[in-house]
């Protein structure tokens, strides 16, 4: 099936960036896709919405994972999501782009829109969500090829067989990698530090120019010196892409985050969404009890 | 309070608590030891079986291994007296054959069916398929043999190609349980990691699982030849019709080691059983080296892999 056959090309709300290739990672400070957006008025408005959650609940066959969950995300911003072990946060995490799919029993309530579209529509098509929503892992998983495979190969699958050698350049670049290996791109990847194998697996998914970053405690598995390293590519990296986090450091995503969604369980023992709003204020001055118990230290 | 401790010095130890064996430890321990020098022995015999046989192959076919019996044609066994020249050439060249028909048969068939079910049949598909290749392994060879030889043999006469099928029923099941074990120990998260990318699945499993899982599959291919290329049975009535000369024609019956070191032993000729241990040193310690060093080969790959 080629990709524009797919109903999740048509766009409803508007793609400033359109038809031309939205990723320039090479000059990304200079042409950064918000600047392109904020010449269409629609967008000057009010934040663009990339995914909106309306009373989202997961269930693992009988057991219910996480309820009532509605939120919207926003285009270009750092959302992190925080919480206590259990929350269902990183749960909530994997439904954005469908990798819980594949769990025995997974069934999700309520209503996931990306860009306007049912995320578990019937029509929409699981590699497809992928593609435009890719994912970094707690644990760094690169694949047991070469540096430079690890990058060309998901790209050369997905079709994208022009200037190989440049696109991995321009993603290695991107995720602050490329001058650390730029003289063994022909080297295992497995040889890499834990730090750089994170890296390279940001490389990985941003060189099929997705258009969400999730990044699932992508530093719970480093060293401080590699997490603030991933910390700095984060902030570099939400000019281009639309980001949310999973993370269990609360440091990391005052410093991270635009946007800052707090997860617990209810009184059920479910997990739910507790309070969502600026990172400023939901540290600062947070309204539920609960978060801010949470943010104090009083549990979790 | 102070009276214990002061027991204990001055008295020694208290012989009621005594540390040596009572009762009928000493009974109980003799059986214990009786019974580790009985799990002992069989141990010894299954270990010393496999010695006598290298031993009394090496002693008996070592001296028979020269150019001419590597390479020459096969000994016209007619009972006639004097010498008897000839070697197992054609014998070696067809068993390369076989097994390389056999093989181009049953890699496909055995790492596809480990493919179907580690990546794409359900639980209940995999219990199915396990089951089916693990009762396949204990098949008798020489059921492998009757059917393909009801099958094809018996049909379109016999040939290489139909030995070759009978020794692929026996590798299938081989390379099939060997790959599927490696391609389960491929790390879950590697497919995660080409899911999040949107790879399809297919793809996924030829550019990621299959590279990472390929030493083992080529190492269990190895040892599944080395199995097929020692098999008497299969061969039995799919592939016998064959002349003391080199032929390769895989629409007929080519020769074969193991069937060769049979007509050699049955012959009764003193000279051709001589060279039967020959062929039955050669065959051996082929099939042994290969096992070891395929073995070796992927232990030492394996731990490059970190797996």
């Amino acid at each position: 099936m080629s990709l524009s056959d797919l109903p999740i090309e048509t766009a409803v709300h508007p793609r400033p960036t359109g038809a031309r290739p939205r990723l320039r990672l090479s000059d990304r400070a200079l042409a950064p896709a918000i600047e392109h957006a904020a010449l269409t008025p629609e967008v000057v408005r009010a934040p663009q919405v990339v995914f909106e959650s309306r009373d989202v609940s997961v269930n693992y066959g009988e057991k219910r994972a996480v309820e009532h969950i509605s939120m919207d995300i926003h285009r270009n911003k750092t959302t992190a999501l925080i919480g206590p072990s259990g929350c269902g946060k990183s749960t909530f995490l994997r439904c954005l782009n469908r990798m819980n799919d594949s769990i025995p029993g997974f069934r999700l309530g309520g209503e996931l829109l990306y860009h306007g579209h049912n995320l578990y529509a019937p029509q929409a098509n699981r590699v497809e969500v992928r593609r435009r929503i890719g994912m970094v892992f707690q644990k760094p998983n690169p694949f047991p090829k070469s540096i430079h495979d690890n990058i060309a190969w998901a790209a050369r699958n997905l079709g994208m067989r022009d200037n190989v050698d440049e696109r991995v350049e321009r993603a290695l670049r991107a995720a602050a990698l490329w001058d650390e290996v730029k003289d063994r791109l022909k080297s295992s990847a497995l040889g890499l530090s834990g730090g750089q194998q994170q890296r390279l697996c940001i490389a990985r998914a941003i060189a099929i120019e997705p258009d969400v970053l999730l990044l699932d405690e992508p530093a719970s598995a480093l060293d401080p010196i590699a997490t603030a390293s991933i910390e700095d590519l984060i902030h570099e990296l939400k000019v281009t892409y639309t980001i949310v986090i999973v993370t269990h450091n609360m440091q990391q995503a005052m410093r991270v985050a635009d946007r800052t969604a707090f997860f617990s369980l209810d009184e059920t023992r479910i997990g739910t969404l507790i309070e969502y709003s600026d990172t400023d204020k939901l540290f600062s001055r947070p309204a539920d009890t609960r978060t801010h118990a949470y943010i104090t230290g009083q549990f979790g | 309070m102070s009276a214990i401790p002061q027991l204990s010095a001055g008295s020694g130890p208290d012989p009621a608590y005594a540390l040596v064996a009572s009762g009928n430890l000493r009974r109980r321990q003799a059986k214990s030891r009786a019974f580790e020098v009985v799990t002992l022995a069989a141990a010894g015999i299954a270990v010393l079986m496999l010695l006598i046989l290298v031993y009394y192959a090496a002693s008996r076919g070592l001296s028979q291994l020269s150019f001419s019996f590597l390479f020459g044609t096969l000994p016209l066994l007619n009972g006639s007296v004097g010498p008897l020249p000839g070697g197992i050439g054609p014998a070696l060249a067809g068993t390369v054959e076989l097994s390389l028909i056999g093989t181009i048969v049953a890699l496909p068939v055995g790492v596809l069916t480990a493919i179907y079910v580690s990546e794409f049949s359900g639980p209940r598909g995999r219990r199915v398929v396990e089951t089916y290749l693990n009762l396949m392994a204990g098949l008798p060879t020489i059921i492998a043999g009757v059917f393909i030889a009801l099958l094809i043999a018996n049909n379109l006469g016999q040939s290489a190609i139909a030995g070759g099928l009978a020794l692929a029923i026996v590798e299938v099941p081989l390379i099939a349980r060997a790959s599927l074990e490696s391609i389960s120990r491929v790390p879950g998260t590697l497919r995660e990691a080409a899911d999040a990318l949107g790879v399809a699945r297919w793809r996924t499993v030829l550019g990621v699982i299959l590279p990472t899982a390929s030493n083992s599959i080529v190492t269990a291919t190895i040892l599944a030849v080395a199995r097929a290329a020692g098999e008497t049975a299969p061969l039995l009535f799919t592939c016998t019709l064959f002349s003391q000369n080199y032929a390769f024609n895989p629409l007929h019956s080519v020769a074969s080691v193991p069937l060769e070191l049979f007509s050699l032993m049955e012959s009764g000729d003193p000279q051709a059983v001589d060279k039967a241990w020959g062929a039955a040193f050669l065959l051996m310690v082929t099939i042994l080296i290969v096992n070891i060093l395929a073995r070796v080969w992927l232990r030492r790959s394996e731990r490059k892999r970190g797996l």
